[in-house]
């Protein structure tokens, strides 16, 4: 193919500006705004209206308040994360090397149950935990759970929901990187390795790695910031930071403390994903 | 390559024909001077002079770099030159747009539109021209490249063959004054590749276009061309029919480029009338005047190695004047149609030598001594300052 | 060494059919697909919440009173009157109204923007890169917080609802058309386009014969995309709605209190829209390349 030769003059810019300015003034500000809000006096209110005072102590206060949920947060983003690389691994596998002539098809039906509304499907996961639903009374037959033990409104049932809910961006990618690899890759490292395990860590998850990076920050970051399954599986000692920062904003009005928990969350997400981008040294992603 | 080398080239190129300001507009081919193109880092095309006749198929021959593609995509308008001018028939295209231009290309990725089928993509051209009858000349163009039946399919549904033969036609149903092949045959397979060779050669004759075809295969620049210019680091290193190229190489570029060349260092002793006599390493050889293309006191003495004949010491060979003693034997392959022997002088050097398998000659093994020699008609003598392995990487070329 | 290991392997592998009977045990056909059936379960998992939603689609309304949220009989009566609950359909409208109008504009200047990125040459690119990828990265909340933070700064905070919702929706979706436009623009030969000026095409016939047919489908699958996002968004556009309710809103706030059945018909139906327009999409891809 012929190299790509990018033409000079006054067009590209004609055709860059409408875009780059709308995320500008609707992204780029609104996140120093956020900053901004976050160090106002956090005695002012909607009615009396803020005043910058680099308020820095809003950050040490929404810490010490609302460190549990912050913490808690990453953890269910981590575990979900963790259940959906070992099951869109085993669907992208399946899909990209087993599916043979019905690889569109199961793509499509990967992306199908996604297409209907999230909080549609995410509250059928309510009445498929419900306490008297079908899935607890068979747990509750085998004795995996006890007689009034149940699923709805605990952290399983959040982290089950974040798990469905986020698990096409991580088989997307997976499969993406997995189909680009040569399955004779893995059959020659069958005949020189003979065990497949032995050969799975050594051929196929290193090869597949890129997709891995990015299926899990797609999964993680949103899952992280997610309040929906908190707030619909989840009972009060689920709360997630979404779940704090979107209160703090329409219930409570408390501008300052809400802007400085989102800061707080963008930095902590930035933070990890640099470090994890790197370590992985796939870079090139960004 | 030296600056001297340069100079030498476009003379040689400007020889060919009658350089003169007058016959520009007369000339009704396709006429390139003084043309340049630079990039940012390095010079592609290099002050280069070309005359292509019409009519003609022109051949443009070099390894990858060497400017060729760049030539070709500035006379089709997709390249702009730094400096110099282009001449069709007389009129400077040199500024004009590619879709002003009476040339088409046929692309080395064939570049059929893949949204259109190949009715469409043939009738492209006309149709941008408002041409009338488009039905009945795709429809004769698709008969000419043999398919018609393919006319509704879509060019991803076409073997690798058939996709070349589509944008083969695409560009020859426009009629333009000068049809530019950038390597053609490039991605298809050898056995396809031969019977597209003759396909395109049949076709040229048909129709009567002037064809520039790019390659950097020596075998189908000398199969197709009327013409061949071989072309190294921007500059045109030799022009002319393909014979004469062969037989009679100028430089040590083309001798190595074209075929396989064995070059001798040698000292001139003496020049008289038409014959050069050479010492090489102690043995008395002489060389045609008109094959010597050096004026300096020493020289490479070139032989192509089917040329060289080769005998047991002492036998009697049919090559009245140089005859090299003293050989050993290194390396025998044989090919069934030859044997190809590599032979160590007393000088170390080793010289390849084809023999023909006839039935009456003897197979040599390795170890054995020989003698070889030649006709001194054979022979050609080149310029001592140039690399006497110039060229002669032509897989790394063909890579 | 791997050689070695390489001939044994492959002497075991010749030995073993005149080791085994030729009739293979289920044992085995299993351990062959495993995989397979693992992935197809898996599969199978994400469509039970589906199964569900198309079930209590034809559910018998649940009482006021009851908090509980199953089923209890068949009907057709949510498809009979999908708008029972008036507010629902008007939510629904809005959603609709609002993920066209944002898909539109997102289309637009992501198109653009796509266009000055593969093609162009500029001061900014590697910034306009930064700030289209930005978005993408970022948590939801954490978007939707910084516009309100703007909004309410701006003194906007009365103003919230219809056009705040939009500003919005076209921030989110302008970043994914631009990833999908440029990943298909990016991928066509450039060769394409100077043959097409080698047959004197001019460039405005260049650009509409051939250029714009071919990125056309990425275009059509960077609108779809952003449709669907910008229907289904809750956090973003719950923080910035005031008292405008889209769709996921009315869901979100009759999950607290007693679900009107008639979500899972509109779940229904999106679900079997996007199939079909996928499908169609596909045997149509699958005609033109066979």
């Amino acid at each position: 193919m012929a190299e790509t030769v990018r033409r000079r003059g006054r067009t590209g810019y004609l055709l860059i500006i409408p875009g780059a300015l709308w995320l500008l003034v609707f992204f780029a500000f609104p996140f120093y705004s956020l900053i901004a809000t976050s160090l106002y006096d956090p005695t002012g209110s909607d009615f009396r209206g803020y005043q910058m005072t680099y308020a820095f102590g809003n950050y040490v206060d929404v810490v010490e308040a609302y460190w549990q949920p912050l913490l808690r947060s990453l953890l269910y983003g981590a575990i979900a994360t963790f259940f959906c690389l070992v099951l869109g691994y085993v669907l992208a596998y399946a899909i990209a090397f087993k599916s043979g002539r019905y690889k569109t098809l199961m793509l499509v039906l990967v992306i199908a149950p996604f297409l209907t509304s999230f909080l549609v499907r995410t509250l059928s996961w309510k009445l498929l935990l419900a306490d008297d639903g079908f899935i607890v009374n068979t747990l509750q037959l085998l004795q995996v759970l006890g007689d009034d033990g149940r699923l709805l409104a605990t952290p399983f049932a959040v982290v089950a929901g974040l798990t469905y809910n986020f698990l096409p961006f991580m088989v997307l990618p997976l499969f993406a990187s997995l189909d680009k690899m040569d399955y004779r890759l893995i059959e020659a490292s069958r005949d020189l390795y003979g065990n497949p395990v032995v050969s799975f860590f050594k051929v196929t998850w290193p090869l597949s790695l890129p997709g891995v990076v990015s299926g899990t920050l797609l999964t993680f970051i949103p899952a992280v910031g997610d309040f929906i399954n908190a707030e619909l599986l989840g009972n009060t000692n689920t709360r997630m930071i979404g779940n704090v920062v979107q209160s703090l904003f329409t219930d409570a009005n408390d501008y300052p403390a809400a802007g400085a928990l989102s800061v707080i969350l963008m930095t902590m997400i930035l933070a990890m994903v640099l470090v994890y981008v790197r370590r992985a040294g796939t870079e090139e992603l960004l | 390559m030296s600056q001297a080398a340069d100079k030498q080239a476009v003379e040689r190129t400007g020889g060919s024909t009658t350089l003169g300001k007058d016959d520009h507009t007369t000339y009704d081919g396709l006429r390139l001077r003084a043309l340049t193109k630079s990039f940012a880092t390095f010079t592609a095309v290099d002050d280069l002079d070309l005359d292509v006749p019409r009519g003609s198929f022109f051949a443009l021959l070099g390894p990858s770099g060497c400017g060729k593609t760049t030539t070709l995509r500035m006379v089709a308008g997709l390249e702009t030159p730094t400096s110099g001018t282009i001449l069709l028939a007389g009129d400077d295209i040199t500024a004009t747009k590619p879709y002003q231009r009476p040339v088409n290309t046929v692309f080395q990725s064939y570049a059929l539109f893949p949204h259109l089928d190949i009715f469409e993509n043939v009738a492209f051209g006309l149709r941008r021209r408002k041409q009338k009858n488009v039905e009945s000349e795709v429809k004769e163009m698709l008969d000419l490249v043999e398919l018609g039946p393919q006319a509704r399919k879509r060019p991803a549904q076409l073997s690798g063959g058939q996709q070349q033969r589509v944008a083969l036609a695409r560009a020859l149903i426009n009629k333009p004054e000068v049809l530019l092949l950038d390597e053609p045959l490039g991605a298809l397979d050898l056995k396809l590749r031969r019977s597209m060779q003759i396909e395109l050669k049949r076709i040229q004759t048909e129709v009567g276009l002037t064809f520039i075809h790019v390659t950097h295969d020596q075998e189908e620049a000398m199969t197709m061309a009327d013409t061949v210019a071989v072309m190294n680091k921007g500059v045109i290193e030799q022009m002319g029919a393909p014979a004469d190229l062969y037989e009679n190489p100028r430089s040590t570029f083309v001798a190595n480029f074209l075929g396989q060349s064995n070059l001798i260092d040698g000292t001139v002793v003496g020049r008289s009338g038409d014959v050069v006599t050479m010492d090489m390493h102690g043995t008395p050889v002489s060389v045609p005047a008109g094959r010597s293309h050096t004026a300096s006191e020493r020289g490479w003495i070139g032989i192509r190695p089917e040329k060289v004949l080769i005998g047991a010491p002492g036998e009697a060979l049919d090559a009245p004047g140089n005859t090299i003693p003293g050989g050993i034997v290194t390396d025998v392959s044989f090919f069934g149609v030859s044997t190809q022997y590599l032979v160590r002088m007393p000088w170390g050097q080793e010289l390849q030598v084809f023999q023909q398998n006839t039935g009456r000659v003897t197979i040599f093994r390795k170890g054995d001594a020989v003698e070889l020699s030649w006709r001194p008609e054979y022979a050609f003598l080149l310029d001592h300052a140039q690399d006497a392995s110039a060229g002669a990487d032509k897989v790394g070329a063909d890579g | 060494m791997s050689a070695v290991q390489a001939t044994g392997s492959t002497g075991s592998t010749g030995r073993r059919p005149a080791a085994k009977p030729p009739r293979r045990s289920p044992f085995a056909w299993l351990r062959e697909h495993v995989v397979l059936i693992l992935g197809i379960l898996v599969l199978a998992y994400t469509f039970v919440p589906i199964a569900v939603v198309v079930l209590m689609s034809f559910n018998e309304p649940i009482s006021e009173q009851s908090k509980i949220y199953e089923f209890n009989g068949f009907t057709l009566d949510n498809w009979l009157n999908p708008c029972e609950d008036p507010s629902m359909c008007s939510a629904l409208g809005r959603s609709i109204e609002i993920g066209l109008l944002a898909t539109l504009l997102a289309t637009l200047l992501g198109t653009l923007a796509a266009f000055a990125l593969v093609r162009h040459q500029f001061k900014g690119r590697s910034t306009s890169n930064l700030l289209i990828f930005m978005p993408m990265a970022a948590p939801e909340i954490v978007l939707g917080s910084s516009l309100l933070a703007m909004f309410v700064a701006a003194g906007l905070a009365g103003q919230l609802g219809f056009w705040t919702i939009f500003i919005a929706h076209v921030m989110f979706c302008l970043s994914f058309v631009v990833v999908t436009v440029r990943a298909r623009l990016a991928g066509m030969d450039d060769a394409l386009e100077q043959a097409a000026m080698d047959l004197y095409a001019t460039p405005a016939q260049t650009f509409w014969k051939i250029t714009f047919p071919l990125v056309f489908p990425g275009i059509l699958g960077a609108a779809m995309l952003s449709f669907s996002l910008s229907f289904d968004d809750f956090i973003v556009t719950n923080l910035n709605s005031g008292n405008t309710t889209t769709f996921p809103m009315y869901v979100w706030g009759v999950s607290r209190r007693s679900v009107p059945m008639q979500i899972n018909v509109v779940g229904t139906v999106m679900i079997v829209i996007s199939l079909a327009i996928v499908l169609i999409g596909q045997s149509r891809a699958r005609r033109q390349a066979a």
